[in-house]
């Protein structure tokens, strides 16, 4: 029952989001305020209708209702409530289901949030969006209809890919889905404004905040996703440059850049018709993103279960999406109100200097991701494009970037001045100067990477707190300097500490891939190992029963300065719904680094093949991700970003008048 | 007038600088092809027929074959078997094989081949997939194939399309 009415809700929010996607332009164009105005309640009624059928799926699955087809695949009556939940999103058709939940939670909150923005432009927004619902509803209609029946049910479902029954994976989908449906927002007030034919302030003043988020849980997602990897897969890495990291990856790129380049057009009224390009690429490649991952296009390591009739709808959904807006910024951007000027030093240039670094990364990602896809269409064979070619464009590419970035935030609008700018972090160049020679000095030499990340990063960290230092006056005016401290905005704290966090990641990243200590080798209870100062002493192994899996858990005592820090559990489990194997590292974190250990296979006489690793400052890269994700939630909620929107009946005119 | 000079060098920077930093990426990019960073993707049929030479670097694609799986006396140097039923080629692996390697089963490794023709790989990648078949290691050619676990496992791979 509950999925016929699933089922039902969804016919239903597809013939809402059909009237909102065509009724408010026809509204739009004739100046028909009721017609506009019925955006807003055609959003509404999607969402309504998308909790109705996201429930009915959820209600399902956590009654295991095996009648379903997706439940009976995806679901077991012994798995853990938590991943009885996360499986209705664990799943292809349950996650484009989780997907419209989001699009039409968000369409909803632009149109109650959006109450002071000019009726017009509202109503072009949401109906872009409920287009955006229509294409989505299709997909899944057509395609992937998670409420099939099956019949006759069968007893027992087939469980969830134990991999994915972690709560760190858990919630890694959701939190990417809503980064990338976020930029969905961004993309359908591009379009409304290329309809609407102007850009304003007050544009830029509601798509910043929607990159912002949508930024946020990509960074969050990415985060989430790697953690897993670093502590489930058990090969000790995190990040593998797979088309499908990629996939998530560009559109966090394409979400920093852009919203850097939105405040250009907030505060300086320049840079609009790359910042319209912009929220369009970055929806794009979410939308990309979402082809590779479903399609299996590319060769990948994650390799989803794929199918090529989706595969084709998506590509036909990205090119009407992708052609049709990429037309219609060609057809109206020319004629725009030309942007405000800046100087070549200034905060603005700073900025578009950010944008083309951030940008060309992204481009470049995209290339080496669908390199092999054009190799292989034109009958070259299959090949892949390795983590060297990746890990080269980021160093190349970023280098620069972080150079920059050192001194962007310390330049006035429209003309700064580089010597005072200069003036203020000659200390922070002076100190990573020193710490990149240290380094190499330290190690004998030959680490010239090595040196060079360090040195930007601490370069980054040294300005960051020197633009606070310098904000504050803490040396002009020491006496002043804390109520001054107290008056920093939360926007401009959250710039400092996701720019921080940045150089906390980039820390982590070059030390712990420079010094890393690895020893892979046979032991038997009883012996001991020594990794990069640590004493790791086998104990044994024994066997462990949980909820859905048995498993063997190996003990290894870890000692290091004279006493025993800790006793490291790995273990490798075999679940029973799927019969599959996982491993589950034993991590224990130091402030110097991680200790890790992975129990592999019994290799004889009560030996077991293990790794071991020390893996230095690893956990930077989370704390920097968490510094940039708490930087973006700071930032937004800044006061001015909540109440500042322009109320008057001046400047809704203002935004209304390219129309009229 | 003055105005109008300045939006056009303002553009004129800005348009350099993309310019710059595209030739900067596409630079970069001919750099990698002809580097390490571009592998080529092969089952064994595949070296056979291109008789790939010892030390370049590929990704070899395939089934376990059953029977193949051996472990030698240190119990961390595997020897197995990928087979895509047309030809076979052994591999040599020191390390710990992911949780999904199984004989019968879809592998990927990365490495090279040894002068004696044995392939040495650095990596062995586990696939993980929703339907725990990984597509893209199967043999291009399923009807071709008689192997009675690869059939059963390009069975399941093919059913679902």
């Amino acid at each position: 029952m509950a999925g016929e009415l699933g089922h039902f809700s969804l016919i239903l929010a597809l013939i809402f989001a059909l009237i909102g996607a065509t009724v408010p332009h026809i509204g739009a164009a004739r100046g028909d305020a009721r017609l506009m105005a019925l955006g807003d309640r055609s959003v509404f009624a999607q969402f309504l209708m998308a909790i109705s059928a996201f429930s009915a799926l959820t209600y399902a699955f956590i009654t295991s209702d095996f009648s379903v087809v997706n439940v009976a695949t995806n679901s077991h009556t012994l798995k853990p409530m938590l991943y009885k939940v996360s499986g209705v999103w664990g799943n292809h058709e349950g996650s484009l289901l989780f997907w419209v939940l989001i699009l039409t939670l968000f369409g909803a909150l632009v149109s109650w949030r959006g109450q002071k923005l000019p009726l017009q432009f509202r109503s072009r927004v949401l109906a872009v969006q409920s287009l955006l619902v229509v294409g989505f509803l299709m997909f899944i209609l057509f395609t992937s209809n998670p409420f099939l029946r099956l019949d006759p049910a069968p007893l027992e479902g087939n469980g969830l890919n134990p991999l994915l029954q972690d709560p760190g994976l858990a919630f890694h989908p959701p939190m990417l889905y809503l980064g990338y449906v976020g930029l969905s927002i961004a993309f359908s007030f591009a379009v409304a404004a290329l309809l609407e034919g102007e850009v304003t302030p007050l544009w830029a003043r509601w798509v910043r905040p929607w990159a912002l988020l949508a930024w946020v849980f990509l960074t969050g997602g990415i985060a989430l996703g790697s953690w897993w990897a670093y502590y489930e897969l058990g090969w000790g890495g995190w990040w593998f440059w797979d088309p499908v990291e990629n996939a998530s990856f560009m559109p966090w790129l394409a979400a920093a850049a852009l919203l850097h380049s939105a405040i250009v057009v907030e505060k300086r009224d320049a840079l609009k018709s790359w910042t319209i390009l912009l929220a369009i690429v970055a929806f794009s490649l979410s939308l990309l993103g979402t082809f590779l991952v479903r399609s299996g296009v590319v060769n990948s390591v994650h390799a989803f279960a794929t199918d090529p009739a989706r595969g084709i709808f998506i590509l036909a959904f990205l090119g009407i999406v992708v052609g049709g807006s990429m037309a219609l910024y060609a057809w109206r951007a020319p004629k725009m109100a030309p942007s405000g000027l800046f100087g070549v030093v200034s905060r603005e240039s700073a900025l578009v200097v950010n944008n083309i670094f951030l940008s060309t990364f992204a481009a470049v990602v995209l290339v080496g991701t669908l390199y092999p896809l054009f190799v292989e269409a034109f009958g070259a064979g299959q090949i892949t494009v390795g983590p060297p070619f990746f890990e080269y464009a980021a160093a190349v590419l970023m280098s620069p970037l972080i150079v920059a970035l050192g001194v962007g935030p310390l330049l006035a609008w429209k003309r700064g001045k580089v010597s005072r700018a200069f003036q203020i972090v000659v200390p922070a160049l002076v100190v990573a100067l020193v710490a990149g020679t240290v380094l190499v000095w330290r190690t004998s030499g030959g680490y010239v990477m090595t040196a060079i990340g360090f040195g930007l990063a601490i370069w980054l960290l040294a300005s960051v707190f020197l633009e606070i230092a310098s904000r504050i006056k803490l040396w002009q005016a020491p006496g002043k300097a804390w109520a001054r401290f107290a008056k920093i905005t939360r926007a401009q704290w959250g710039m400092s500490l996701a720019h921080a966090g940045l150089g906390v990641i980039l820390l982590g990243v070059t030390i712990s891939e420079a010094f890393t200590t690895e020893d892979l080798r046979v032991m038997a209870p009883g012996d001991t190992a020594t990794v990069a100062g640590y004493d790791f002493t086998f104990e044994g192994v024994a066997p462990v029963a949980g909820p859905n899996f048995t498993a063997v858990r190996g003990f290894f005592t870890v000692r290091g300065g004279g006493e025993t820090l800790t006793t490291l559990t790995p273990e490798d489990r075999v679940y029973t719904n799927p019969v599959m194997n996982t491993t589950e590292a034993g991590i224990y974190p130091l402030i110097a680094g991680d200790l890790y250990a992975v129990i592999g296979e019994a290799a004889g006489a009560g030996r077991w093949s293990v790794r071991l690793y020390f893996k230095p400052m690893i956990s930077a890269l989370w704390l920097g991700a968490l510094m940039m994700m708490i930087g973006g939630i700071l930032s937004l909620s800044d006061r001015r970003l909540r109440i500042g929107l322009p109320t008057g009946k001046k400047k809704v005119q203002a935004i209304t008048r390219g129309a009229a | 007038m003055a105005g109008l000079k300045t939006r056009k060098k303002q553009r004129l920077l800005v348009v350099s600088l993309a310019v710059a930093s595209l030739m900067g990426a596409t630079l970069l990019i001919l750099l990698a092809l002809g580097g390490d960073s571009l592998s080529l993707f092969l089952q064994p049929s595949d070296v056979k027929a291109k008789q790939v030479a010892a030390g370049q670097h590929f990704r070899l694609g395939g089934l376990v074959e059953t029977g193949s799986f051996a472990r030698a006396e240190d119990g961390l140097t595997y020897h197995f078997s990928v087979t895509d039923c047309a030809a076979t080629l052994s591999v040599e692996f020191k390390g710990l094989l992911p949780d999904l390697f199984r004989e019968g089963q879809g592998v990927v490794t990365e490495g090279a081949l040894n002068t004696d023709g044995v392939f040495i790989a650095s990596t062995v990648l586990a696939k993980h997939d929703e339907n725990y078949v990984p597509p893209g290691t199967m043999p291009k050619s399923a009807d071709q194939c008689v192997h009675p676990d690869a059939q059963a496992a390009a069975d399941a791979a093919y059913s679902g399309r």
